[in-house]
């Protein structure tokens, strides 16, 4: 079960690179109201389902240390009622009419969705611009939401060695940038967390000019494009949303750090400073990243799991779907009986190659393959659609899907060669080792 | 296996939404919970069964929106279809298939469905070992000549054997780390003995080691044919082109036995146990239950719908209410009914700081004891109900779904017609049918009660 879920994890929320590809037209409607809401209607009319979702541009890296954590709690707070839908009502609403909702939180976004039959696309629109502008935050809920979360801390986090270490490592590896702490925010500063902090933030992010709805599914854009701007046209713009100024300086020399926990297995994770989706070098990476690990045939998996046989797991995660330069990492979990160093270097050794031999024509196509067939296979699900739409318009612009398959073809293995070579440098990375300690 | 990195998206508010989306197919699995909703039912049939030549079940939804094919297979290879005496043999024997023919090696197997971009991949389970590809519609027979290929011409090298137990010891030491997974495996173990639901981890690590070749040979020629396999195909093909398909690229695979082990009969409880495992971790991970009903059982439905309202049914549950939206005590809280061939489980599963678990374990069981002993509300039965029919189509809304489906609706033999069905058999469960299948099923007094938690802190009363 628990090995369904990781996977389950990966393939629907890391969004992977290789499915977010392109195509020539996707076939949106794009119109921003007068109030400075983006909306983003894509019609797909195959299944009697819609999903509405609703981003807003606004995650852990607009928060301040000591302050970390506050926009997930506040997506918590999301569902604790607003003067005309109390307590415990959204959800119990959705799902009295068939639906299912949710929202998530991450470093650049805050996103809520309902998924419904289509019939049922008129409860989004009242729930959705009502808790827009009307959140209660009431102060006896919040006290006891920020212990569900401080819960769900302990249990993604901190009862959890591997992810501990990563949280470490990532801390470790921007000095400058809000980048460096963790979505669900460091312990103490949930702990310290008032009611007013939520407010504030609340009244800073949560407002038409900073939002953008995505809806995909079966409807009808002439019909629904006036409700929406019924729903939310009146509701007022809100100030500008102050900028983050944040620039994560050149790293100037490798950084190690170690977590020494009660685990069964080390790991060994290495994080490589890179750029972000807006860059041209992002495409020639994410290549890179499909030749790297993408299937069993893939380099790290072919030769640290399967050839020789030293970790239990290896791979290449870009995390390039941000606002800002982030981090390539790969990684490894280390066999039994193997130790973090050779492991550690049998992943640099993988890198090295990438430097010193060009890719074979045949690896460079079915890295590219796998990218295109992930685009038409993720076609299949209209929330996964919407959400790379509201992706990639919260930290870039929603129209680099339609060109992204051409400019991942025109990748060459000189292009994959260099950028291995620019950013793979052990001077950039930041490297993060799990040390088992048992009683 | 991949690890998700932790500053990715993260810190979903609900159990999250990858747990909903797992649960959604543990009941499509599993459970078979497809409900047929009021409005948007479709009433045309989900798909169609087809017997192919060599005996084999097609079940074919065609759908041509995406140039693309889902297949998805149940083949009666899973734990049970083992001798109880050697656990973990199905499992193994299942992941050894894509790891070398007689035509290709693991190498070639992998080289050949990444170059395309698809996946291929075949798990054990308890009743059924599972077999699935998805390819683009152009890559059709590349994908099905791989798919037979695994299926009927496996190899067994010894090399790969050793590999893959070796592979399998270490995921096992590595999943000690995940304090559910020894709650879970401690819960299976005293809720099921030796029947072979109750396969653990520490059974397959002590068996494995002694395994041969030749059994894992003898378990796949008795088990794998195609009298025992079903197979869903969803996607862009039709009858016409994909029957002959079929029936060439899987023509000559042998039957195999229908007649499986007897089973042993899971230990009865009498009253409740208590297991403690100490962990220097800082929540204790609970999980609570005892065995429930198979799938056919008539009551399947009037079980479902009670456990949706005690702790299934997500923001709507009597749990989640309690022990989180009012205590604050949980991020997850859920109840699940296990409907497998053979009588499965109830399971109440909760993580609470090390401190609460005492509170949470009284709070779980007078919500057991509360809906076993008054009628729920009829503002509940309406709401569950609401829910299960009306959510129907979101069952249905990719082609991993939809086969999902077609192979429950086979394995469980349900009727192609189960979609159309859903609805009614759903609305005529009353409150009177709850409150029965409440008391018969659910047993306070006689539970397994599973804590993994730093035991110093938690002082259990129980």
């Amino acid at each position: 079960m628990r090995i369904i879920k990781v996977v389950a994890l990966i393939s629907l929320l890391s969004v992977s690179i290789a499915a977010m590809s392109f195509a020539q037209d996707l076939k949106v409607t794009e119109k921003v109201l007068p109030n400075g809401l983006k909306v983003l209607l894509k019609e797909e009319h195959k299944a009697p389902v819609v999903t509405f979702q609703v981003w807003y541009k606004v995650g852990s890296r607009n928060e301040k240390l000591g302050r970390t954590g506050v926009s997930h709690v506040l997506e918590h707070m999301m569902f604790k009622g607003t003067k005309k839908y109390g307590p415990k009502q959204f959800s119990q609403t959705v799902q009295r009419n068939g639906g299912n909702d949710n929202a998530f939180t991450g470093r650049d976004y805050t996103a809520y969705f309902e998924n419904f039959a289509s019939d049922r696309i008129a409860i989004s629109l009242d729930l959705e611009s009502d808790r827009m502008q009307n959140l209660l935050l009431d102060p006896r809920d919040f006290q006891s939401e920020r212990d569900v979360v401080k819960e769900e801390r302990r249990m993604r986090t901190d009862d959890d060695p591997t992810s501990t270490m990563v949280e470490q490592m990532t801390a470790a590896a921007f000095i400058a940038h809000p980048y460096q702490w963790p979505v669900i925010g460091w312990m103490a500063d949930l702990g310290s967390l008032t009611r007013d902090d939520l407010v504030e933030h609340y009244r800073r992010y949560y407002a038409p000019n900073n939002a953008t709805i995505v809806v995909a599914g079966d409807f009808d854009t002439k019909t629904l494009l006036p409700q929406i701007e019924k729903y939310f046209g009146r509701i007022p713009r809100g100030p500008a949303v102050p900028a983050v100024g944040a620039v994560e300086p050149r790293q100037l020399g490798e950084r190690r750090i170690v977590v020494k926990q009660q685990a069964e297995l080390p790991a060994v994770f290495a994080g490589y400073h890179t750029p972000d989706i807006k860059h041209a070098d992002s495409f020639a990476l994410d290549v890179l990243q499909g030749i790297l690990s993408s299937g069993k045939s893939s380099r790290l998996y072919k030769a640290l799991v399967y050839e020789k046989q030293l970790a239990l797991y290896a791979g290449g995660d870009y995390d390039n779907i941000a606002n800002d330069p982030s981090l390539f990492y790969v990684y490894a979990g280390v066999m039994p009986g193997k130790t973090t160093d050779e492991v550690e270097q049998a992943l640099y050794a993988e890198i090295e190659k990438l430097k010193t031999t060009p890719v074979a024509d045949e690896e460079l196509q079915k890295a590219k393959n796998q990218i295109e067939s992930s685009f038409i296979m993720g076609q299949d699900s209209i929330f996964y659609q919407a959400m790379l739409l509201g992706q990639f318009e919260t930290v870039a612009n929603w129209k680099l899907l339609e060109t992204y398959i051409d400019t991942v073809r025109a990748v060459t293995k000189e292009d994959v060669m260099r950028v291995a070579t620019q950013y793979f440098t052990q001077d950039n990375r930041t490297v993060g080792i799990l040390v088992p300690t048992k009683k | 296996m991949l690890y998700l990195l932790s500053n990715g998206v993260n810190g979903m508010r609900n159990t999250s939404l990858l747990k909903k989306v797992l649960c959604l197919l543990t009941f499509l699995v599993l459970a078979t919970q497809a409900a047929a909703a009021g409005t948007a039912v479709a009433a045309k049939p989900l798909g169609k069964r087809i017997v192919l030549e060599n005996g084999m079940v097609l079940l074919l939804s065609e759908k041509h929106d995406i140039p693309m094919v889902t297949v998805s297979m149940a083949i009666k290879a899973g734990n049970t279809a083992a001798p109880a005496e050697k656990p973990g043999i199905a499992s193994l024997t299942a992941s050894l298939l894509t790891q070398g023919t007689a035509r290709r090696t693991a190498g070639q197997i992998s080289s050949e469905i990444d170059f395309i971009g698809g996946s291929l991949s075949v798990s054990g389970g308890d009743d059924f070992a599972s077999a699935g590809l998805r390819v683009l519609k152009k890559d059709l027979t590349i994908g099905f000549d791989l798919l037979a290929d695994v299926l009927m011409n496996p190899v067994f090298d010894q090399k790969e054997i050793d590999r893959k137990v070796k592979e399998i010891l270490a995921s096992i030491q590595q999943q000690k780390d995940e304090p559910g997974v020894v709650a879970g495996e401690a819960f299976t173990k005293e809720v099921f003995g030796r029947n072979s639901y109750g396969q653990t981890n520490e059974d397959v690590a002590a068996y494995l080691p002694k395994l041969t070749r030749q059994e894992i040979v003898d378990f796949y020629h008795a088990r794998y044919g195609p009298n025992n396999a079903v197979v869903a195909i969803v996607g862009d093909v039709t009858e016409a082109e994909i029957v002959p398909l079929l029936n060439r690229y899987f023509k000559g695979w042998k039957q195999s036995e229908r007649t499986l082990p007897a089973s042993i009969d899971p230990p009865g409880i009498e009253k409740n146990i208590v297991r403690k495992i100490n962990k220097d971790i800082t929540q204790a991970n609970i999980a609570m239950g005892h065995l429930g009903i198979s799938r056919s059982n008539p009551d399947y439905y009037a079980v479902m719908i009670m456990n949706y309202i005690l702790g299934g049914g997500g923001f709507s549950s009597r749990l989640m209410d309690s022990i989180r939206d009012n205590k604050g005590l949980a991020y997850d809280v859920h109840s699940s009914v296990v409907a497998l061939k053979e009588p499965g489980s109830f399971e109440i599963t909760i993580q609470t700081k090390n401190e609460s678990a005492n509170e949470v374990i009284a709070e779980s069981l007078k919500e057991v004891g509360r809906i076993r002993s008054e009628l729920v509300a009829e503002k509940e039965l309406a709401d569950a109900k609401a829910y299960l029919t009306g959510s129907f189509p979101l069952r249905m809304d990719t082609s991993a779904k939809i086969a999902g489906i077609l192979v429950s609706i086979e394995i469980y033999n349900l009727g192609l017609d189960f979609p159309q069905k859903y609805a009614g058999i759903i609305n005529s469960v009353t409150r009177e049918d709850i409150f029965r299948v409440a008391k018969k099923y659910l047993h306070p007094d006689r539970m397994v009660i599973v804590v993994v938690a730093n035991q110093e802190k938690a002082k259990l009363k129980y």
